[in-house]
């Protein structure tokens, strides 16, 4: 028996970009395929059956055929559209954060059911009246570990030792926490105070709930952000454009 | 296949970097043109040549005009207290369309897109916010695509403007005509309930 014609999956939409006139080639994630990229036709009409259903933030009940190339979308029923997220600049610069997040590491047609969860939760996290930057430095930390980049956090990259409570490193290039030692050899890992190192253990070991419970100080909350995206840059090598406009919303 | 034939080869080319013409419709138009009279080859030449050198950006609206002011910052009867912002020049016309606008325009030229990193800055944000400056203008009309870049921006200029006093207003949101009620998205029929009117 061959694969069937058309399939049903639900989906978070992460980016449209126009095909010709009136078409989109959707990039969704799914919690069976992964990321996918899918053609949604005459979507840019306005009496698209599509409509803001194909919109990117939105959680969708789709269905899809085969194509030769690419997918094709025939059907899409919104699950949960992220009202308040979307009406707030500040909380949808956040979900754009993710989106570009999620696009820019994972690759097609290779499924990763616990990072389409994460996703699905850290967007209903920010339509309520949760920390944002918590929200972001908990999906960072678990998006990593879904990914195999988890940081190491517990003992000395290099030379494997217990951490001693004074001032440890953070590098990039190893992957995790240097002793003082050790940070010798990284001149471009960065400082990391014990209490800083005690929140990004406990952001990565723990669930939302005890994580969300703690208060982090505004200075050293800024600190963690640095290092978990300074890490990211290092995976990534470039910068998530996204940053730039969550800064600049801050500023202003 | 080889085209010999070299201006014939170059037209060939220059068409195929137009939007949705493959090599194929490109040969197919170098062709029909080949056959042609001339006065209709250079009628188009002349057109196109026209387009790249008469052609500007308005310097108060940067809508794409012939003259500067464009004509209809120019118009005397309409009324400039009142400024619709849109994204693209293609924008102005449907508007102009309806015939129910009588006021001024202002063109962005994009939408905050943070994902390809597209800022404010690289739109004519700045410029509107030294049009509002002058305390003559008493709306400000934001008319952005309802999709998430253009509610991006939209949010954006209003944070921009709120503190200048000027009334913000937004371009109703609601199902389009013909539409099918069981087809539209959350966003839509929320909106639409929220905006709707005595009938």
């Amino acid at each position: 028996m061959g694969t069937p014609r058309s399939y049903q999956t639900q989906a978070i939409i992460i980016k449209q970009t126009r095909l010709g006139e009136a078409d989109k080639i959707l990039t969704i994630y799914t919690p069976e395929f992964g990321k996918l990229k899918a053609v949604a036709k005459g979507t840019c009409r306005p009496r698209s059956k599509f409509g803001g259903n194909v919109e990117p933030l939105t959680h969708s009940l789709m269905m899809l055929a085969r194509g030769r190339n690419l997918d094709i979308v025939t059907q899409s029923q919104t699950i949960d559209g992220f009202l308040t997220l979307k009406s707030d600049l500040w909380r949808m610069a956040c979900g754009f954060y993710l989106l570009e997040l999620v696009d820019s590491f994972t690759v097609e047609s290779s499924e990763n059911p616990p990072l389409f969860d994460l996703l699905l939760d850290t967007l209903h996290r920010l339509c309520r009246a949760d920390s944002s930057e918590i929200v972001l430095r908990y999906f960072e930390l678990h998006f990593l570990h879904y990914l195999g980049y988890r940081p190491q956090l517990h003992q000395c990259v290099i030379c494997d030792s217990p951490f001693q409570p004074v001032v440890n490193f953070f590098s990039s290039s190893q992957g995790g926490i240097l002793c003082p030692h050790c940070s010798e050899k990284e001149p471009e890992s960065r400082p990391l105070s014990v209490d800083a190192l005690k929140i990004l253990r406990l952001w990565q070991d723990c669930d939302y709930a005890t994580t969300k419970r703690v208060r982090v100080k505004a200075e050293l909350s800024s600190q963690l952000k640095h290092v978990v995206q300074g890490y990211i840059k290092y995976l990534l090598q470039r910068e998530i454009k996204s940053v730039a406009w969550l800064e600049q919303l801050k500023g202003s | 296949m080889v085209i010999s034939c070299e201006p014939l080869a170059r037209l060939i080319e220059a068409f195929n970097k137009l939007p949705g013409i493959g090599p194929k419709s490109a040969q197919r138009l170098a062709y029909y043109l080949l056959h042609r009279p001339d006065e209709e080859a250079e009628v188009l030449a002349e057109a196109i040549l026209a387009l790249k050198e008469k052609i500007g950006l308005c310097s108060v609206c940067f809508n794409i005009t012939d003259c500067d002011p464009c004509p209809i910052c120019q118009d005397k009867e309409r009324d400039h207290s009142k400024i619709c912002v849109v994204e693209r020049p293609s924008d102005i016309p449907p508007l102009e369309r309806t015939g129910k606008y009588k006021g001024v325009y202002h063109v962005l030229h994009g939408a905050v897109s943070p994902t390809q990193g597209i800022g404010p800055e690289e739109l004519k944000a700045k410029e509107l916010l030294s049009r509002l400056q002058d305390g003559s203008v008493t709306e400000v009309i934001l008319a952005t695509n309802p999709n998430l870049e253009g509610e991006t921006t939209a949010m954006y200029l209003r944070r921009m403007i709120l503190p200048l006093g000027i009334c913000i207003t937004r371009l109703a949101r609601g199902l389009p005509f013909g539409a099918d009620l069981e087809y539209a998205d959350d966003m839509t029929l929320a909106q639409a309930l929220e905006g709707r009117q005595e009938f």
